[in-house]
């Protein structure tokens, strides 16, 4: 009891109990390897090796194309097949570097730095730049870019994000019970950059577990603290986790360093102390393959650029066929047409469901019963703003704060005349947002 | 067979709530006060109950029909609607008298405006206020232990005194469902626990009423006469079952209290100064009138939506 929430939110089927307790394994890839110039926010990244040139694990193919964009490494050793769009899971054609695997594995060396405190503030950020490292819970969004804020003095909190709030997603779960020490290690790298703050490590109360060990483990560290969550989605939310911990709200205007607070989730802060400490690109990460349609759900260690398929395998296939799939997770998740697509630095999940129930959905009529209203973490009316939405309102839907939606899908979720009122907002928002580009 | 999974936009998943899941537990929480109904005043009690809920779901049906629509009757909004009708007329109302009421509310008030969640008044309180003015005698003729008594309300109108304990229970004359309060309540606090209403329309309405009663009444601060006046009457029945109705008030929260005070303030007034003890069901159906300017007035904040100095200071 006791745990520290936000307004609003819904309680889905967590859906955990298939992979939690299958510790991570790594997969090696057998097939060709493919990575998406675009696979964070920001400017795509520029390939540095041409068809026909021999890479090694770890070695750069493609670098940053700007400050807000980030460098992709090779994660398998081989030959660069081609250079061409391929799909993406958000169902995107997007330019991307093809690497047939040559099955040898051969690494770059990497030079391990011996003492991380002797690194100065540029020191470590461009090491976090140089390895590529960006927001691995899905946004993508470069970390060097949030590491840098314009006042670090006014920096106060870096929130470890350990809510993973998702239902049926256990990597992150894994990574804090098996690798805890990185995570600690990178939350001391991202502190010494922010002299005035304190570390907060925020879970979500259905992981006991790693509450317990995390916080053992914290004991002697004075600027880190374990912050129990109550389970509820979105509780892993930026806006939803920084006022979880710290009692300060923000908007869509505002980035968390404008309250004071820089939040990581768990596989980028590892991915930072891969990057500083061992001097490690980010070449793998850990996600879960799960659902009712997989033979095996568990967390898997892959090379990033994996098709999807290979990981699919590696969880023992199929049980049943799957009506679905779907990248990431079943609230926020991109639904796929296929398994030949290839696992990026954001894809944190694959969910294989035998049913799709929303194809089984039929919308009714709005009852206005307000149950969107209770759910929303942003406080704002979804039937409301869907009605604008598929009228094409645009004055009212600023004026009913559309844009202050964060498409965690909640709405969708609770409505009982089951309408797409996420979709429909998500939509306007985009029209709403492209407009204001133009002008 | 397409190889292609199936794709959509997120989420993918969803609760098991159900529009007419919604509509049962309505239906649910109505049942102490009809079965109070029933014992109170007969199988004539009864029967009106049958009747009134057969006509607005047959009224559905036919006008799906008609106009070539969907059809709605399994959401259960009908039978909800029919319920509350017949727990909104005297026990003694001749039956054929129902089944025009039931035809009012679905199809004039409900479905000439687009069906469920389109109209802007409550079907089963439209169509109340439609029998108390085409048949005005008939929809006062309150009889009980088969004679003819007045509601408590135009007991007290009349000077006479009543009885507190009675109307708690329900022993008095009135609608078949509006006079037990115990019954009302028993249904209203299965309403809550189950997430179906909440207490700010209910609470916000009968703290105005009080409040209302206590300035204006004449009566001063008499116990006695505030909650005969809370519970001889339609208030209870309206406050928990017609005023929280999803469809007819305010979605916003802040607005569902305005909406509240509203109801609170107009039951007081037509029942202070109007020519009629009674005064629920005028004062819910015209607050229905002033939704959308109460919606208008009471958009919430979004979250975060704070002044911008008291962010900084991360104000708590």
């Amino acid at each position: 009891m006791g745990s520290k929430t936000f307004k609003g939110g819904v309680h889905p089927y967590e859906g955990k109990e298939l992979a939690k307790d299958q510790p991570i394994v790594e997969v090696l890839p057998k097939g060709d390897l493919v990575y998406p110039l675009s696979q964070h926010i920001g400017a795509p990244a520029t390939p540095v090796v041409a068809v026909g040139d021999k890479v090694q694990k770890g070695q750069k193919i493609a670098e940053a194309g700007g400050f807000v964009s980030s460098p992709i490494y090779a994660s398998a050793s081989g030959t660069v097949k081609a250079i061409e769009p391929r799909r993406v899971a958000v169902g995107d054609m997007v330019n991307a570097i093809v690497v047939e695997n040559d099955g040898a594995f051969s690494e770059v060396e990497y030079t391990a730095c011996d003492d991380v405190t002797a690194l100065s503030r540029e020191e470590i950020i461009n090491k976090v730049k140089e390895a590529g490292v960006v927001g691995m819970g899905g946004a993508g969004f470069p970390t060097h870019v949030k590491l840098s804020p314009k006042e670090p003095e006014k920096i106060e909190y870096i929130i470890a994000n350990c809510a993973e709030c998702e239902p049926y997603l256990t990597a992150d779960y894994r990574r804090m019970l098996e690798n805890p020490e990185e995570l600690i290690g990178g939350m001391k790298i991202i502190l010494q950059l922010f002299a005035n703050a304190k570390g907060v490590l925020g879970i979500e109360d259905n992981k006991p577990d790693c509450i317990q060990k995390l916080q053992e483990m914290v004991k002697d560290e004075p600027r880190i603290e374990v912050c129990a969550l109550q389970t509820k989605y979105p509780q892993g939310g930026e806006r939803q986790l920084i006022y979880a911990v710290t009692g300060r709200a923000i908007n869509s205007k505002m980035l968390p360093a404008d309250a004071g607070c820089i939040v990581d989730n768990v596989e980028t802060i590892i991915a930072i102390y891969h990057a500083v400490k061992l001097g490690r690109p980010v070449t793998n990460r850990v996600s879960t393959i799960t659902g009712d349609a997989i033979k095996n759900p568990g967390n898997f260690l892959y090379s990033i650029g994996t098709n999807y398929a290979e990981l699919v395998e590696a969880a023992g296939g199929f049980a049943t066929e799957p009506e679905k799939i779907i990248s990431g997770g079943p609230m926020m998740g991109f639904a796929m047409f296929g398994l030949d697509v290839p696992t990026t630095k954001t894809s944190s999940s694959l969910l294989c469901l035998t049913k799709d129930e929303v194809a089984l959905i039929e919308p009714s009529a709005c009852i206005n019963c307000g149950r969107c209203v209770e759910a929303c973490p942003e406080q704002l009316v979804p039937s409301r703003l869907a009605k604008f939405g598929d009228r094409g309102l645009s004055d009212e839907f600023e004026k009913w704060n559309g844009l202050e939606c964060v498409e965690c899908g909640s709405c969708s979720f609770v409505c009982p005349a089951r309408r797409q009122l996420a979709q429909s907002i998500k939509t306007m928002k985009k029209q709403v947002l492209a407009a204001k580009r133009k002008k | 067979m397409s190889d292609l999974y199936h794709v959509s936009s997120s989420p993918h998943v969803r609760s098991k709530d159900t529009t007419s899941r919604i509509m049962l537990y309505v239906i649910i929480g109505l049942l102490p006060t009809s079965l109070f109904g029933i014992y109170n005043f007969g199988y004539k009690a009864l029967i009106l109950i049958l009747v009134t809920i057969a006509s607005c779901v047959a009224s559905e049906w036919v006008y799906n029909k008609i106009v070539h629509k969907k059809e709605t009757i399994s959401d259960l909004s009908a039978v909800v609607t029919g319920l509350l009708l017949a727990l909104n007329l005297p026990p003694t109302l001749p039956w054929w008298e129902a089944v025009i009421g039931g035809v009012v509310a679905i199809v004039v008030v409900k479905c000439l405006f687009g069906g469920l969640g389109q109209n802007f008044m409550n079907p089963a309180l439209g169509a109340r206020c439609f029998l108390l003015i085409a048949f005005a005698a008939d929809m006062t003729n309150y009889v009980i232990d088969s004679y003819t008594g007045a509601t408590p309300l135009a007991a007290m109108r009349n000077g006479e005194a009543v009885n507190t304990m009675d109307m708690l229970i329900g022993r008095t004359a009135g609608t078949i469902g509006e006079t037990s309060a115990i019954a009302i309540l028993i249904g209203a606090i299965f309403l809550i626990l189950m997430g179906v209403i909440d207490l700010r329309i209910p609470a916000s309405y009968i703290i105005t009423f009080i409040v209302f009663m206590l300035l204006f009444s004449g009566h001063g601060l008499d116990g006695n006469y505030i909650t005969a006046q809370l519970c001889g009457g339609g208030l209870m029945l309206g406050a928990f079952f017609m005023a929280t109705d999803y469809v007819t008030s305010p979605i916003t929260p802040r607005g569902q209290i305005l909406f509240g005070i509203c109801c609170g303030i107009l039951t007081g007034l037509f029942r202070t100064f109007g020519a009629n003890a009674e005064g629920v069901s005028f004062a819910i159906i015209l607050s229905n009138l002033l939704v959308p300017m109460i919606e208008k007035i009471t958009i919430p904040r979004a979250f975060g939506q704070v002044k911008e100095a008291k962010a900084k200071e991360g104000g708590k």
